[in-house]
């Protein structure tokens, strides 16, 4: 771990922390938010620890707490994680850890470590800042749902303290960096249309999973803004694991 | 929460099946490109299912509609994230916002 402070410079560490600060506050509202929804503790306390990516922790409570199938659920949860393919073909070898290392390594990535590790320079700065990161999330996002699902458990009347309009306003805050871009936002309506569409007549879940023929509006134009290397889907540079 | 062996069962598959992901792009990072534009695409279905879960959660509640106060906090939480507050601010105006109109006797 002391390597990891000398590597990296104060700059870079403060905006890791920084990060992870509000990585912890997303982490308040799921926990919350997943307790009020009906869940036991347990179950944000162990997905936080053991899923570790955000949004589709948040899928996953949202479409069983409709009334989904876990399973649908699952599925719509790791279609939103599909991205850290591409994100393990983007981290150069050595990165997440050598030999062995490498199997707990690679749980710490994320759209926050993966960012921050290919911005640095060397492998060596590489290696700090995914781990520094990684490993802040690790404590961050867990640490948060924990203590954000026993505020919530003190909660009673979750209705009239308007809990449930913060599940969709914090989902709402961390894609709104990419509804900025027209062709995403246009795609990302007709897709909301779609999924309002179906819900009087599909089973909860379906609706949101139907949603995903708007990906075809995107399919045959090339992307207006082409970026390059792989840039996490939700939240760029800091809001959720 | 219903039943928990299917609930445990579905969060066992995401915990699993994210790892997975994780670990063969490494894996396979020796032996394949993935086309960034493919990379744009999974990226564009992400949020694609995230808004629809914002637009189904604000304004539906089981098969019909979920009342005026939810969506109403979070419309105004989606122009406050629009305009770069901070995401505190965002989250506890939606909750505000649709409290006080409850309050008031908005459903």
């Amino acid at each position: 771990m002391r390597s990891i402070w000398r590597t990296l410079d104060r700059k870079v560490l403060a905006d890791i922390g920084l990060a992870c600060v509000a990585v912890f506050f997303i982490g308040l509202s799921y926990g919350a938010i997943a307790v009020a929804s009906g869940f036991p503790l347990w179950v944000p306390a162990a997905q936080s620890v053991l899923v570790l990516a955000g949004a589709s922790e948040f899928l996953f409570i949202g479409i069983v707490a409709a009334g989904g199938s876990p399973i649908a659920a699952a599925l719509a949860g790791l279609l939103v994680n599909s991205r850290h393919l591409p994100y393990g073909l983007a981290l150069p070898t050595g990165v997440t850890g050598r030999r062995w290392g490498r199997l707990p390594g690679t749980h710490v990535m994320n759209d926050e470590s993966v960012v921050f590790a290919l911005a640095q320079p060397d492998l060596e700065r590489k290696r700090a800042a995914y781990w520094a990161c990684g490993l802040g999330v690790l404590v961050c996002w867990p640490g948060g749902a924990v203590i954000g699902g026993l505020i919530g458990s003190a909660v009673h009347d979750t209705s009239a303290f308007g809990l449930d309009a913060m599940f969709p306003a914090v989902i709402l805050a961390l894609i709104v960096k990419d509804l900025r871009d027209t062709r995403m936002l246009r795609a990302a309506l007709i897709g909301a249309a779609i999924a309002l569409a179906a819900t009087p007549f599909l089973p909860a879940g379906l609706p949101v999973l139907l949603a995903l023929a708007a990906v075809l509006l995107l399919v045959r134009a090339p992307a207006a803004t082409p970026q390059p290397g792989p840039q996490p889907a939700v939240a760029r540079a800091g809001s959720t694991p | 929460m219903k039943d928990t062996t299917l609930v445990v069962a579905g969060m066992g598959a995401l915990a699993a099946g994210t790892y997975a992901f994780r670990l063969s792009g490494q894996l396979l990072r020796a032996r394949i490109t993935f086309p960034p534009r493919a990379t744009r695409l999974l990226e564009a279905a992400a949020v694609i299912l995230l808004a629809a879960l914002v637009a189904t959660t604000a304004l539906t509640e089981g098969h019909g509609f979920s009342g005026f106060a939810r969506p109403a906090g979070v419309l105004v939480a989606g122009v406050l994230a629009w305009r770069k507050a901070p995401f505190l601010v965002v989250v506890i105006a939606a909750a505000a916002v649709t409290a006080l109109l409850r309050l008031l006797g908005v459903a």
